[in-house]
C-alpha cells in the first residue's frame, strides 16, 4: 500500500478532477499521514483552485 | 426605449469594464481578436439584460459571469472549426516527473510552507503573478487549467472541447498544477515576497 511522492502527487491532482477509488484514497491517506511535502502540496493545489476561482481578483474599479 | 430597468445600469458605466473583460477572455482564448469579440458580446448581452442585474454581486462579477458563457461559446465554435493539436509532450508525464522527483520517487525540491496563502487573494499583484505563470505554460496546458479552475468546467467538458481522452486531460491538469505551484512558489511565496503587506 506504500506509494511514493511521485505517485501521491498525481493522485492529489487527479482527486481534484475525478473521484478516486477506495484503494487510491487509502494509499493516499496513508502517505499523507507520514509526508509533510505531500501535505503541503495538497494544500497548495487546493489554494490554487481557490485563487483561480477568484481570478481576476481585486482589481481596482475602473476610473471615472 | 424599453421600460427603465429596476436598477438602471448606464451602458457607459459597463463600457469602462471592457479592458478587464478583454484581459479575462484573453487568458482563456489566447487570441486578441477572439477575446475582443467575446468581451463585446458580453457587453451587448449585459446591456440587453441590465434589468436582470440583481445588485447582489458587484458589476464586475456579474459581467464576468456573462463573459464566461461567451468564452465557452467561442471555444465551442473554434473547436468545431479547427480541432486543437495537442503536443505529445503536453500529455506525457514521465518527462515532468523525471524533473520533479528523484529515482526513488521523492521530491527533488520539497514544496515550501506557504503559510497562510489566502492572504494573497486580496492582493492584485498576486493575480498578476498568477497570470504571468499561466502565460509561461504551454498553450493547451494553460487552457486546460483555466477551463477547469477559472471557468469551473468539469473534465468531461474539457475533454470534449479539447478533443482528448480523460486520462490526457488529467495529465494536462497535473502538469499545469505542478508548474503553477512551482512558479508561484518562486515568484510569490518564495523569500521576501511572502512577507509583503
Amino acid at each position: 500500500m506504500r506509494i511514493t511522492c511521485k505517485e501521491a502527487s498525481r493522485l492529489i491532482s487527479e482527486g481534484l478532477d475525478r473521484d478516486l477509488g477506495l484503494v487510491e484514497r487509502t494509499k493516499l491517506r496513508l502517505h499523507l499521514a507520514i509526508c509533510v511535502a505531500c501535505t503541503r502540496l495538497t494544500r497548495q493545489l487546493d489554494f490554487l483552485r481557490r485563487a483561480a476561482r477568484e481570478y481576476p481578483g481585486p482589481e481596482e474599479e475602473p476610473k471615472r | 426605449m424599453a421600460t427603465p430597468a429596476r436598477k438602471a445600469i448606464d451602458p457607459l458605466e459597463l463600457e469602462r469594464y471592457r479592458p478587464q473583460l478583454v484581459k479575462f477572455a484573453m487568458l482563456q482564448l489566447r487570441d486578441a481578436a477572439a477575446a475582443e469579440d467575446a468581451a463585446q458580446e458580453a457587453l451587448v448581452a449585459a446591456i440587453q439584460s441590465a434589468g436582470s442585474f440583481a445588485g447582489q454581486s458587484s458589476v464586475k462579477t456579474w459581467l464576468i459571469g456573462i463573459l464566461k458563457h461567451k468564452i465557452i461559446d467561442a471555444m465551442r465554435r473554434r473547436s468545431r472549426e479547427q480541432p486543437l493539436a495537442i503536443a505529445d509532450d503536453e500529455t506525457s508525464v514521465d518527462d515532468l516527473q523525471a524533473l520533479l522527483f528523484t529515482q526513488n520517487g521523492h521530491f527533488q525540491d520539497q514544496p515550501a510552507d506557504w503559510g497562510d496563502p489566502d492572504a494573497a487573494l486580496t492582493q492584485r499583484r498576486f493575480f498578476e503573478a498568477l497570470e504571468g505563470c499561466l502565460a509561461d505554460l504551454p498553450k493547451n496546458t494553460a487552457r486546460a487549467f483555466t477551463m477547469r479552475e477559472v471557468m469551473g468546467l468539469d473534465t468531461g467538458e474539457i475533454c470534449k472541447e479539447l478533443g482528448i481522452t480523460p486520462s490526457n486531460c488529467w495529465v494536462l491538469l497535473y502538469r499545469a498544477r505542478m508548474a503553477l505551484r512551482e512558479c508561484l512558489e518562486q515568484r510569490w511565496f518564495g523569500g521576501k515576497a511572502a512577507a509583503k503587506p
